[in-house]
């Protein structure tokens, strides 16, 4: 008999980026087999897919943005379906890149660039001199609506003053297209995940200006997302997968097996690069689960839908609250692998822009903030 | 009276848009706009000012349409792709026969329905199209390979056609393969011996 006969198919979506690693190790390690799983990865080109695929069923799980389940759960700009996260499946490694032009008149406002508030209030002193110039106003590229990296760019924007619904343009390019997009000046900075940034710096097309880590409390950046109703028919399934992403996680995080997980990423199947690319994004600081990295908790879930309210994407209400608090599950990774450290990646830090956040208090903190929408 | 609804389809495909575009016109629909390069998508979209949105699911600027319609201000009207829980069926079928709509809200479903209901079966035919090109393609590919694995095997072994061919296929039975599959390698194995 053939062995993958009497293994449980589970359909996975992932789009090529390094973050997607947790998924690609988990099969191609063999640690998905093991616990009787044929992970199938599906190469996707839009996260618009990666949606649509889940909801109809084509996907029984996928690598989403840690918006996307949240979005999903609220009907925010498109069917209500209830999706949920069990757990994280990448923390950090997304950079906001500037070209060679922003970043010599960022530099010549002769501010100290290296830390991410000054490099903020840098880009706030080239925005208004462009609008007393009546030069029309910057753009900057990101890769969804419900990303970290949107959410990210107006956080650190807003953090200096700049209003980013009014003083910057902001865009949707598809993540393998942003280096050449910077390169044609279509865009004149972006925020994407690795390995773009890596690869617009090697190929001298821009200047990665700040890690988001640098000022962004480090909540989960991809998550594995899922039909809620599919983890509820296939309880055991999910667990299994659960521990074996778990030890996917282990594997890729450790830096002796570095050279392999590139060679493996760069494969034509996944992310079609050069390994050398995705070698030097690995050293970058994304991590898989060291830290407390595969926790996707409530607090993390919150904050990012206190950003979909800050920017007008949905309303502020106490039902929407408690959608999202089922939206992320680390309940489901305790059932698979026992306790679970918390992330505690940024938790002392003070926030970047001087406005707390509480879980607690999501209305309080929409009313703490002065740029919002 | 449909022609006036502005209809655009974004596909790189040019052999698909014209079906597209023939099947929509069959329909009464005049007014479609075919985009086949997403450079500049944003200026290009705003300055059309359609109704309806049709793009292709393997076109990663799907996503630059999701913000669009999202951000008002950058168009001129909202547009949503069914966001009503009754559209379920429509999404399932347009995924699976991979393509996308997105209509400006307020606009009436059955004007609509006529219109996804054409492109998705529009977009199936194609498919099947491709996939019949496909066959025929890797079947004339396998006719080439036998054929020169049948004439290799009667140049060394000094029989005839027929009969070359009785030994490929008695090897393919044999081995659980295909007739072409052992074609390939008694073609490789020549090549390698020449």
């Amino acid at each position: 008999m053939n062995i993958t006969d009497s293994l449980t198919t589970v359909r996975a979506g992932f789009i090529p980026l390094v973050d997607c690693a947790v998924l690609v190790a988990a099969r191609e390690k063999g640690f998905a087999a093991a616990l009787g799983l044929d992970l199938q990865l599906f190469k996707e080109v839009s996260w618009a897919n990666i949606r649509d695929r889940i909801n109809v069923g084509q996907f029984d799980v996928a690598h989403m943005l840690a918006g996307m389940p949240i979005a999903q759960s609220l009907g925010v700009g498109h069917v209500k379906v209830p999706t949920i996260a069990p757990m994280a499946l990448g923390v950090g490694g997304n950079a906001i890149t500037v070209s060679h032009a922003l970043y010599k008149q960022l530099s010549d406002t002769g501010l100290d660039l290296s830390t991410p508030l000054n490099a903020a209030q840098a880009l706030r002193q080239v925005v208004d001199k462009r609008r007393g110039d009546n030069i029309e106003p910057l753009s900057f590229g990101q890769v969804f609506p419900f990303s970290c990296h949107n959410y990210q760019l107006r956080y650190w924007m807003a953090a200096a003053g700049i209003d980013p619904e009014r003083d910057v343009r902001l865009v949707v390019i598809p993540p393998p297209y942003m280096v050449k997009s910077l390169d044609a000046g279509q865009v004149d900075g972006f925020c994407v995940g690795e390995p773009w940034n890596t690869q617009a710096a090697e190929q001298g097309v821009g200047v990665i200006l700040t890690r988001t880590a640098a000022f962004w409390p480090f909540g989960p950046e991809k998550v594995l997302g899922l039909q809620q109703s599919w983890a509820e028919q296939h309880p055991g399934t999910l667990k299994a997968l659960l521990q074996a992403l778990d030890q996917a996680a282990r594997w890729a995080d450790d830096p002796a097996r570095h050279i392999e997980l590139a060679a493996l990423l760069a494969r034509p199947e996944y992310l079609d690069v050069a390994e050398s690319v995705v070698l030097s994004a690995l050293k970058g600081d994304l991590s898989f689960r060291a830290n407390g990295a595969m926790r996707a908790d409530d607090e993390h879930a919150l904050w990012l839908y206190a950003q979909m309210v800050r920017w007008g994407q949905t309303p502020l209400s106490r039902d929407a609250e408690q959608a999202v608090r089922q939206t992320y599950r680390p309940d489901l990774l305790k059932d698979a692998l026992g306790d679970v450290p918390h992330n505690e990646l940024g938790k002392d830090a003070q926030p970047f822009d001087g406005v707390p956040f509480s879980a607690g208090d999501v209305p309080g903190y929409i009313a703490a903030l002065t740029i919002k929408v | 009276m449909t022609g006036d609804l502005k209809i655009l389809v974004i596909d790189e495909d040019p052999v698909r848009a014209a079906i597209l575009k023939e099947g929509l016109s069959d329909g009464g629909h005049l007014c479609v706009e075919w985009i086949a390069d997403t450079s500049n998508l944003y200026a290009r979209i705003s300055a059309l000012d359609p109704d309806v949105v049709l793009i292709d699911l393997e076109n990663p600027n799907r996503d630059v349409l999701e913000q669009m319609f999202q951000v008002s201000r950058e168009v001129k009207r909202p547009i949503a792709m069914f966001v009503d829980q009754s559209d379920s069926a429509m999404i399932t079928a347009s995924v699976d026969a991979g393509v996308s709509a997105y209509i400006v809200d307020g606009l009436r479903k059955e004007r609509i329905k006529s219109i996804l209901d054409m492109t998705i079966s529009r977009f199936n035919a194609f498919s099947r199209l491709q996939r019949e090109l496909d066959d025929t393609k890797s079947q004339l590919e396998d006719r080439k390979i036998i054929d020169r694995a049948k004439g290799i095997l009667m140049r060394q072994k000094g029989i005839g056609e027929d009969e070359a061919y009785a030994l490929l296929r008695r090897n393919a039975m044999n081995q659980k393969k295909k007739i072409s599959e052992i074609a390939a390698s008694v073609v490789t194995a020549a090549d390698l011996l020449s």
